[in-house]
């Protein structure tokens, strides 16, 4: 398997670290233990198309979300995290 | 001279080279052969026939195939560290001085003890392992197993390490092709000629495939010529690599492919600095499958007697490496293919016994190819052999109508048909599809991006082999964006091909179908009456096709088989899952460099030469080596040493390289802000100047790292982690950057190899440290207060940073130079401390210490931990939210009755305390259901002159000066211990602020 990093390139496996579904969003502060839970444990394990964290650690150490078949290994999508990437301008 | 006589080398023919003999061993035997042979074309060469015994009756094996579907001429090649069991002499290429050993015989191959299985036979059929050796299962281990590796064990393992280098590579191409034969050949033609990147992989250590034994004609040429012609053309071309002794073993994701490239293993050993075997990751926008087919065999009682040989492999042996595997031949087949070999033999002057042919109707071109050699034509099958070691003798003769006869011959030739290889092609779970008109299975699809063409694809006509391999190979330089001329296809005729089906002749005797695991007819009916009738089941419970040969000869006649017993036809049978390599690939070559002192990088900290010097014994943390202690003359143990370096920091002062911590920059405006949010404590109010310790959790509420902050900056941190997790907090700290916080503006750099970090401890540090910062460096108590942080000049300029933290509980710093001074800084602090008595430590006495004033570390973060029970709840603040908040609440997180951290002493002064003991309330019988907790770090205290440690232990907090039992059953020890407050020294601090 191979990522097309959006910074560094085509890059083969070795050089990512998987984290799992991308889907579920950190709940707000005042969210509540409920939904804190589902977030840490309800996880999908979907046999098709998911949304993926992986992290190029073996090259610019982005956060990627990556569309990927879990059936075929297939990649459809590549981007990167909202923060990744350099230093925010004026922000 | 040679030695000896190669009694059934052919006058003439052949691609060996006549005039490089080689001598080579077989049990000890001296014989010899030619450059180009493999070791079984020089033993057949030489009249060898009997090569090996089988697995389980022990039965006198011979030569069957002359390829990688080998399942019975598996010999131990070589000899010493470099004994390689189960090779298969088909494969393997002749060279000087070659030893060879059979396998499965004791003590001779001719005079083999363990023949008597046979007369046990009925306790080895189908389910043996199932049935025999139910219960009791200790006796599995102690009796059952070793008594079945003796009797029926495969070769002999080295038992030393392998000497050999393997390698692992890369390569990248437009198009991989498997095969070389003129399917493969035509494909790497018409895509080289199109400009693609082509790499054609080619197991033989010769290309050409079948053309090297079966001939042909090409573009008018003999296939010889053409062969020539092509490869000289294949030359000329600039991206094209052809790769022989190197095999297409499996297709992973992406179009990516394995392949395991032979590179020396035709030498005795290799050469000075090469590699033995090359593991080659290949990814290619095309594959070309041009893998040919396998023949496969009939299944008949007798059908193992040396000397049955199937029949393309003894047209191999007789064109290709002029060796005659019998003097009088005689075929049984049940297709037009079969014939050739006749054809073959009579060409090479051999004498041809009878053609026993299982169709109602030979071609008029055969008949009359019989009249003038002289041998009849016997419609019907071979049903019998009456044979022993020394080969086949007499043929049993089942003939149409019902009629028996008798043929004379010293060999037989075994036609069933062709088995196109589709392993390649059904590894991603494919499931090949049935044709009739061949009555074999051929690819029904194929990964993305592969294709197979040829035999591989069922088409066993020349031409046709030629036209698919070239239109596969320019579509798929197409596809791959390639779009030179392709020229002319190269144009062969297409041979007539009939067969009329036939699996399993039945009969008297043990008819063989899986050879190498001595798998019978009779097994498979049995398995089938048993109940067993899903191939998977069947597979698994007559072990059919699960040798190193994977079943390449016998899977297909197995399921045939199967499905006539049980009344369905082969394609409702259907087939097991094809699973790679398509070839046993060995785990060195796996491995490759990554092994012994390479099998990980190794890190040296910044003062590793200096350390070496002073002879510290280094101690393995990760990749890193540190310094454990330093041992000075006549000290008698380690604990000596560690307890004077322990003695030495808390009287005087010592240093320790703790460079190895992770080291992380944390730049921006919102920088305080973000370590708020993955620290349970509070940084945004951390004055610049001033270092904090830090508690981390994972998102469920456990304790995932700790380490010091310090604020060097308005918008600068410096955050250190421990040792064991600084890579893992790095991608932790980018995750919750770049995904949960995209909106806070900080940015984080890895520094930890940017610094040399040193702890200087002890009541004397000041002294030293004045000794080595500029002198208006303030490092007075009011100066440089405990916990101030900053940037501070060192003599001679260079600037470092200053911390007053204390992992020791002593008066402490610790001070990052820049690495590259970190070894002079190490030097400098032994120049400079001589007056004070330094004495540098490892992290035997570092950890002394840091269990004397009670710090957790790696054994109490042990991911199951809360800050609670590390007794640093009050760390949380409850005015901010932080990762791991929420779940750190919940009930059982919080739970009164948890194990936490305590002190624990032994009643008895004198006792050694271990880690791993379980703490037992006092008096009660060990058990799960009254077990505490258990003993986490301990260590010999020089400052208590006694044995001390750590716990996690229900309630502990609440328990001090209880005295509770530790039992510790892998050890095999009982005895009493003290709990206390695990600050065993300095518990009020005043040593460290001082
Ligand atoms: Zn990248």
């Amino acid at each position: 398997m191979r990522i097309v990093c959006p910074f560094c390139g085509e890059r083969e496996l070795g050089e990512f670290t998987y984290l799992g579904d991308a889907k579920p969003q950190r709940p707000a502060a005042d969210a509540g233990e409920d939904a804190v839970y589902d977030y840490v444990y309800m996880r999908d394990n979907i046999a098709g198309v998911m949304s993926e964290n992986w992290y190029h650690g073996g090259g610019c150490r982005s956060w990627l979300k990556v569309t990927r078949n879990t059936l075929t290994h297939e990649i459809s999508a590549v981007e990167a995290a909202a923060g990744a990437g350099a230093a925010k301008v004026g922000a | 001279m040679m030695a000896g006589s190669q009694s059934n080398r052919l006058a003439n023919g052949g691609l060996i080279d006549r005039s490089a003999p080689l001598s080579f061993t077989f049990d000890g035997k001296s014989l010899s052969g030619f450059k180009g042979d493999t070791l079984a074309s020089a033993l057949l060469a030489s009249g060898v026939k009997l090569v090996g015994r089988s697995f389980k009756y022990h039965r006198p094996r011979g030569i069957l195939t002359a390829g990688s579907e080998e399942p019975n001429a598996l010999v131990e090649l070589r000899s010493g560290a470099r004994r390689e069991p189960n090779t298969k002499a088909t494969t393997a290429e002749l060279y000087e001085g070659l030893e060879a050993a059979s396998q499965n015989r004791w003590p001779s191959l001719n005079f083999d003890v363990m023949s008597v299985n046979q007369l046990f036979a009925p306790i080895f059929v189908a389910g043996f392992y199932y049935k025999t050796f139910m219960w009791p299962a200790k006796f599995w281990e102690a009796i059952y197993e070793p008594a079945i590796r003796r009797a029926a064990g495969l070769g002999r393992a080295a038992t030393v390490s392998d000497p050999d280098h393997y390698d692992k590579a890369w390569a990248h191409c437009d198009v991989v092709i498997a095969g070389s034969g003129p399917a493969g050949l035509a494909a790497a033609l018409a895509a080289g000629r199109s400009g693609a990147r082509v790499i054609l992989c080619e197991e033989d250590f010769v290309v050409g495939g079948r053309l090297l034994s079966d001939g042909g004609t090409i573009d008018g040429l003999p296939a010889a010529e053409w062969l020539a012609r092509t490869l000289a053309e294949l030359a000329s071309l600039p991206d094209v690599r052809i790769m022989t002794r190197t095999t297409l073993f499996g297709v992973y994701d992406g179009g990516t492919y394995g392949a395991i490239e032979r590179v020396n293993d035709h030498l005795p050993s290799p050469p000075e600095h090469e590699v033995r075997q090359r593991l080659w990751r290949i990814v290619a926008k095309r594959c070309v499958v041009a893998a040919g087919a396998l023949e496969r065999p009939i299944v008949f009682a007798g059908n193992d007697t040396p000397g049955v040989m199937m029949a393309s492999a003894m047209r191999s042996y007789i064109s290709r490496y002029a060796a005659a595997p019998a003097k009088r031949i005689a075929l049984f087949t049940n297709n037009e293919h079969g014939w050739r070999t006749v054809e073959t033999a009579l060409e090479a002057g051999l004498q041809v016994a009878a053609v026993i042919d299982a169709r109602a109707e030979v071609s008029p071109v055969h008949r009359s190819l019989a009249s003038k050699g002289g041998f009849p034509v016997l419609h019907g099958s071979v049903s019998g052999v009456d044979g022993g070691k020394a080969g086949v003798r007499k043929l049993s003769v089942s003939l149409t109508g019902g009629a028996r006869a008798e043929v004379e011959a010293d060999g037989l030739a075994v036609s069933g048909g062709w088995n196109p290889t589709v392993g390649l092609t059904s590894y991603h779970r494919g499931r090949p599809k049935w044709r009739d008109d061949i009555a074999a299975f051929v690819p029904d699809g194929a990964p993305p991006g592969m294709v197979a063409v040829g035999a591989a694809n069922g088409a066993f006509g020349l031409g046709a082999c030629l036209r698919e391999g070239f239109e596969a190979g320019s579509a798929a330089a197409r596809d791959a964006g390639r779009s030179g001329g392709t020229g002319s296809t190269p144009v062969a005729d297409d041979a007539a091909f009939s067969l009329t089906p036939l699996w399993h002749v039945a009969g008297k005797g043990k008819a063989f179908v899986d050879q190498q695991h001595d798998v019978t007819a009779s097994d498979i009916e049995l398995a089938q009456r048993e109940g067993f009738e899903s191939v998977e089941h069947l597979k698994r419970y007559t072990t059919l096709g699960m040798a190193t040969d994977q079943g390449k000869t016998s899977n297909v006649a197995g399921l045939a088989i199967m499905a006539a017993v049980s009344g369905r036809s082969i394609p409702e049978t259907g087939t097991t899952i094809y699973r790679p390599p398509y070839v046993p690939v060995a785990i060195g070559a796996f491995a490759g460099h990554h092994r012994d002192e390479n099998f990980h990088a190794t890190r040296l900290t910044p003062s590793h030469h200096w350390a070496s010097e002073q002879g510290a014994i280094f101690v393995d943390t990760g990749l890193w080596k540190r310094a454990q202690w330093y041992p000075l003359a006549g000290e008698k143990d380690w604990l000596e040493s560690v307890t004077r370096e322990v003695k030495a920091v808390r009287s005087g002062v010592g240093f320790c390289d703790v460079s190895t911590l992770g080291k992380i920059d944390v730049h921006g405006p919102d920088a305080g802000a973000f370590l708020d949010r993955v620290y349970i404590n509070t940084f945004s109010n951390l004055a610049v100047g001033k270092a904090r310790y830090g508690l981390m959790l994972r998102e469920d509420g456990i304790v995932y790292d700790d380490g010091t902050t310090s604020r060097l900056a308005e918008d600068h941190y410096f955050l250190t982690t421990t040792t064991a997790k600084a890579g893992l907090v790095m991608q932790h700290l980018e995750f919750c950057r770049q995904v949960l916080f995209p909106e806070l503006d900080v940015q984080l750099t890895s520094v930890s190899d940017q610094w040399a970090q040193f702890s200087i401890a002890g009541p004397k540090t000041r002294d030293l440290l004045k000794q080595i910062v500029d002198p208006t460096e303030d490092l007075s108590n009011e100066g440089f207060p405990f916990m101030g942080a900053r940037e501070v000049k060192l003599r001679g300029g260079i600037k470092a940073r200053l911390f007053r933290i204390s992992f020791s509980g002593e008066m402490a710093f610790e001070i990052s130079v820049p690495a590259r001074h970190g070894e002079a800084m190490a030097r400098n602090l032994m120049i400079a401390g001589k007056p004070f008595g330094v004495t540098p430590y490892g992290t035997e006495a570092l950890g002394v210490m840091r269990v004397e004033k009670g710090h957790v570390a790696g054994p109490e973060l042990s991911g199951t931990t809360t800050a609670s029970d590390l007794g640093l709840g009050k760390m949380m603040s409850t005015k901010k939210d932080f990762i791991g908040r929420v779940m750190a609440g919940r009930e059982a997180l919080v739970a009164p009755d948890r194990q936490v951290v305590v002190g624990i002493k032994p009643t008895d002064k004198a006792r050694r305390l271990r880690s791993g003991a379980h703490i037992i309330p006092k008096g009660e019988i060990p058990g799960p259901d009254n077990d505490q907790g258990y003993v986490t770090s301990v260590c010999f205290s020089p400052t208590l002159d006694q044995w001390i440690g750590l716990a996690l232990v229900e309630r502990g907090r609440e328990r001090f000066g209880e005295i509770v039992h530790a039992h510790d059953p892998l050890r095999g020890e009982d005895y009493d211990v003290e709990l206390c407050n695990p600050v065993f020294y300095d518990p009020d601090g005043g040593r460290q602020r001082g």
